[in-house]
């Protein structure tokens, strides 16, 4: 051993789109950012030069993720898990409060939010369970025990409150169920999301009466079969409560402001001037841009800063309106290309952890690439959560950064060669 | 199957985007033109619009500053509506009023709130503008008038209404347009072009720069002034003479065709139509349905000509060879066909051209008439030659001046007789036709036809399309059709016997009460028989007083025609009015101050007061 070297071969196509993504980012934030008072491109008082160090410390991040042995990321998932519990539940003694979240750590002036890095470490910790000799994602134990790897930092987050950070925790679905989860859970999820959208939509009551002529419709077709009636009451029955606890959590629990993201969504309100403002400006700015848009910095939506929160969540509008529909294109299709890759590397994994792993990266950035420009674009509802690379704050982009690379290092690692 | 769930979505959710972002970026692109922009303001620069001089250089009318209130609803915040109204001097209904169409009319563009400020109230409302979000003060220009009369002739300018934005999209919602008179003919020579500046602002509304550093913005351009052919002093004086009359002046100078005087009575002052009592006065002056001060008599009047349309009987039949000048024809107090007589008045007969002009007998023109109309094998190719002739002089037909406003009046046609009398189950000859001799029946004239012609004979053959305009100043020309001849259908040689009977009309004819001390004047009465309805009934009035002349007789420098409405026989107002015109023109003063004194004293307000009063009255004294 001692005269052999280690060669690791790392994926570059990855690496590439990362860097791609990640500088596309910064020179949309500048345009979006841009203000009279800027002072050349390092002027580090102005955001688009804070993302300027968040980059660079990001190189420091990549070096020392890469440069750390692959074992220990299995091997010490479940610490890492741990301390990454313990730091959101400091939030609750410690916290900074921003916008109404108690999300963040206060270092002196730079903000840190833990639930970033959490993502991160509950891939690491899922894998690692999942991965384990003994577990079988068909056992109803070892569900539950996945389950509860996930509703921890979910609730904690929820607790917050921050609905949209939680929200991504539904994309660990996707690597359960490539590791033997059955499709029904897949499927029950997205009845579940229905049934939600629609008790928002029409009403409990509305939703009721549907559910039991649905199931009426069905069980009369199916009456030669001999029905069990009761599953069929059952069924009903749950579908019922759930219908009504979704209403009774939106109008007791949720405060205003979630309300009226989704009623933005659903069509309820059509205010401009309003909460409907955002989506409105952004698809305004997004449609401006035509097919080649306007060039870089020349943007009026962009300038007139009628996007709001532009630099962070709504990026891709500047993308949109400056960039155009060729710019757009470029940037769906580089995560499109990256999340496949991904997919696609976590299949030729040697080791099950490293592909629950891959798995859980691309469900992550998939739910966030997928949230992110639907609700830019106006086809999702409003859920404040970034673009991964591209939105502009340096949690976030640490978060992803080492999020994707220690797969990128898991990976490589398997080019191992003596 | 396992495998492929998160690979099928994540390619499913790229075509999604495709396919949205090619629907708002490509597809669906609505918000493209820089003024439908949200984050950009598009702010104009109103020139200043051109001034109006009279021939001999005295500015007619110029500019004031006047600012608006404007609106841009989609900009508009809550705001204490009690406080603006109390600024703004109007109630919260009529505000909210006004709110409610301005959104209608477009959410995005600016509509009017208020119209012309003056300066002390501007002064005190632009201070607390900056309370209220979405509206702005958008400074123009406004005419100011140096003289109180011409107002017919230069006309007013108003706010554009939905049909013109329509149709013309220079013009925004509260921008003012030439609407009659020389402002709406000239309106794009007087307007000059608005400056544009585009100004980006942020989602505050703030402005925070121009758009591209102002690459697309443009500069104003000032308006070009126009010197009309209107003679100020000429014109003032007219309208002078026409007070508590009706019916009106048209005054040309046939060497060239430029009208002198337009006089229409009653007229107003311009002045009203400026400012804030605008629509206040424009109501009062719209709803004057008797006196209508808005309607141009001389342009828009169909009166029938009565005895100063004896000339073209006399130089068309000359022209036809239908009649020499020495061919007299005796007067019966009237021409006797079959068992009627149209009646005439008693003088000397027979008669030949000259003396039949001088005494305006009727008699001697039905005859000529008749023969002109006889001369051919039909009535009906008779009244046709007759008809061309008569339309070579601009008649029947729109002249070609340039004012917006105007009638064609009427030379009947043959079709029109064969259509009244049934042809071709009736016949009808000449006689069927025989009041167009003497300027009554079908035939109907503008006054400034009447002038036209006059002017035609003044020239002995040919007349220049009347015109307003003397000079558009900067570029130095007017429209080329205006220094180009018409020639009359009648040669040269036959207006030589019809000037001379024009003139005895002066010596010794039914115009020499009017006689001026050393201008020869040739002139032609008129008195024409009128009738209007009252309660459905036709009944007559007091006939016009019509005049029609030019002077000096050789090398003539003015020609005019008068019409006065129900003021009896031709001397009696219109002769004196167009006599003291004359001597004004030639002179510069007045020595008949007699006939001014019976001018300017006199009134025809009791005449024009008898059809509406409801009482039986009687006519011509």
């Amino acid at each position: 051993m001692a005269a052999s070297k280690t060669y690791v071969r790392f994926d570059w196509l990855m690496i590439f789109i990362y860097i791609a993504l990640v500088f596309m980012g910064w020179i949309n934030i500048y345009s979006a950012s841009l203000s009279d008072a800027a002072k050349g491109f390092f002027d580090f008082d102005q955001i688009y030069g804070k993302q300027m160090i968040w980059i660079g410390l990001s190189i420091v991040i990549i070096i020392f993720v890469l440069a750390i042995e692959s074992k220990f990321y299995e091997r010490f998932a479940s610490v890492i898990y741990i301390i990454s519990l313990v730091s959101l539940v400091g939030l609750f003694i410690f916290g900074k409060t921003i916008a109404g979240s108690t999300s963040w750590y206060d270092f002196g002036g730079v903000s840190i939010q833990p639930s970033e890095f959490v993502k991160a470490t509950t891939a690491l910790a899922l894998a690692k369970y999942v991965s384990d000799i003994q577990t079988n994602m068909k056992d109803l134990k070892n569900q539950i025990g996945a389950l509860i790897i996930l509703a921890l930092p979910a609730i904690l987050i929820i607790l917050q409150p921050d609905p949209g950070s939680a929200l991504i925790y539904a994309a660990f679905v996707f690597p359960l169920y490539r590791e033997g989860l059955h499709g029904v859970y897949l499927l029950l999820a997205l009845f579940a999301v229905m049934l939600f959208v629609s008790t928002l939509a029409f009403g409990a009551v509305w939703v009721a009466i549907g559910v039991v002529i649905l199931a009426g419709v069905l069980f009369f077709r199916n009456r030669k079969k001999r029905p069990n009636i009761l599953k069929y009451v059952l069924i009903v029955i749950g579908c019922i409560a759930f219908a009504f606890s979704v209403s009774y959590i939106f109008n007791n629990v949720f405060k205003q402001h979630h309300r009226d993201r989704f009623n933005i969504v659903l069509g309820k309100e059509v205010d401009a001037r309003g909460i409907g403002y955002n989506t409105n400006q952004s698809e305004i700015a997004i449609s401006n841009g035509g097919w080649l848009g306007k060039g870089w910095t020349q943007g009026t939506q962009t300038k007139g800063n009628f996007v709001p929160e532009q630099h962070t969540d709504y990026i891709f509008s500047t993308v949109g309106e400056e960039w155009g529909f060729l710019g757009s294109m470029i940037v769906v299709l580089l995560f499109v290309a990256l999340i496949t890759r991904i997919i696609f590397k976590a299949e030729k994994q040697k080791s099950q952890f490293g592909r629950v792993y891959g798995y859980s990266v691309a469900a992550i950035l998939f739910l966030h690439f997928f949230v992110n420009i639907g609700m830019v674009t106006g086809i999702f509802p409003t859920v404040g959560i970034p673009l991964p690379f591209f939105s502009y704050g340096g949690s976030a982009l640490w978060g992803f950064t080492i999020l994707l690379f220690i797969f990128v290092k898991l990976d490589g690692a398997n080019y191992h060669y003596a | 199957m396992r495998k492929v769930v998160l690979i099928a979505l994540v390619l499913l959710t790229g075509l999604l985007f495709s396919a949205r972002l090619f629907y708002l970026q490509v597809y669906d692109a609505s918000p493209d033109s820089l003024s439908e922009n949200s984050a950009i303001k598009v702010m104009y620069d109103y020139p200043q619009r051109g001034y109006m001089f009279d021939r001999n250089g005295k500015l007619l009318v110029s500019n004031q500053p006047s600012y608006d209130v404007m609106v841009i609803p989609r900009d508009v915040k809550p705001l204490d509506t009690l406080e603006f109204c109390g600024l703004l001097k109007i109630t919260k209904e009529e505000f909210k009023e006004i709110l409610q169409k301005a959104r209608t009319y477009s959410p995005r563009l600016p509509s009017v709130v208020l119209p012309q400020l003056n300066k002390a109230d501007y002064a005190s409302l632009s201070e607390k503008m900056y309370k209220y979000e979405g509206f702005y003060i958008q400074r123009r220009s406004l005419r100011e008038y140096q003289v109180d009369h011409s107002a017919n002739v230069m006309g007013y300018i108003a706010e554009v209404n939905n049909a013109i934005i329509e149709k013309n999209p220079y013009y925004q919602m509260g921008e003012l347009i030439g609407t009659a008179g020389v402002e709406k003919e000239y309106e794009e020579v007087l307007r000059g072009i608005k400056g544009v500046k585009y100004i980006q602002k942020d989602r505050f509304n703030r402005d925070i720069g121009p758009y591209k550093e102002g690459i697309f913005d443009t500069l104003p351009q000032r308006g070009n002034d126009v010197q009309l052919t209107i003679d100020a002093t000429l014109q003032k004086y007219g309208e002078e003479l026409m007070i508590h009359k009706r019916g009106g002046i048209v005054a040309i100078e046939p060497d060239t065709g430029e009208i002198l005087a337009l006089i229409t009575a009653p007229s107003y002052d311009p002045s009203l139509l400026v400012g804030r009592e605008r629509s206040k006065n424009f109501t009062k002056l719209w709803y004057d349905t008797i006196g209508k001060p808005l309607y141009d008599r001389v342009l828009m009047g169909e009166y029938p000509p009565g005895s100063p349309f004896k000339t073209l009987i006399a130089l068309i039949g000359l022209q036809e060879n239908a009649v020499t000048t020495e061919d007299a024809f005796p007067c019966y107090r009237g021409f006797r066909y079959g068992n009627r007589t149209l009646g005439c008045h008693s003088h000397p007969s027979p008669l030949s051209m000259i003396g039949g002009i001088a005494n305006s007998c009727n008699a001697y023109f039905c005859n000529v008439y008749k023969r002109i109309i006889d001369k051919y094998p039909t009535p009906q190719d008779g009244i046709d030659a007759w008809r061309n002739d008569l339309m070579s002089f601009g008649l029947g037909d729109f002249l070609g001046y340039d004012l917006p406003s105007g009638k064609k009046g009427n030379i009947p046609t043959s079709d029109y007789y064969n259509k009244v009398h049934k042809f071709p189950e009736h016949r009808w000859s000449s006689l069927a036709t025989i009041s167009n001799a003497i300027g009554q029946g079908e035939v109907l004239l503008t006054p400034m036809q009447m002038a036209n012609f006059t002017a035609a004979i003044a020239n002995r053959g040919y007349y220049y399309t009347p015109h307003i305009i003397k000079n558009i100043i900067g570029p130095d020309t007017i429209p080329k059709k205006f220094t180009e001849k018409h020639f009359t259908a009648v040669d040269e040689e036959n207006f030589y016997p019809v000037v001379e009977g024009m003139h005895q009309v002066y010596q010794r004819g039914t115009a020499a009460s009017i006689q001026v001390p050393g201008i020869e004047i040739c002139g032609k009465t008129g008195t024409a028989e009128n009738f209007t309805k009252i309660g459905g009934k036709r009944v007559q009035l007091t006939d016009h007083s019509i005049f029609v002349a030019f002077a000096p007789m050789d090398n003539p420098k003015i020609a005019i025609a008068v019409f006065v409405e129900n003021g009896y026989w031709g001397s009696r107002w219109a002769g004196r009015i167009a006599g003291l015109m004359i001597e004004k023109y030639l002179k510069g003063e007045i020595t008949r101050t007699d006939m001014e004194k019976y001018v300017l004293e006199g009134s025809l307000e009791a005449e024009y007061a008898k059809p509406y009063s409801g009482q039986p009255f009687s006519i011509n004294h």
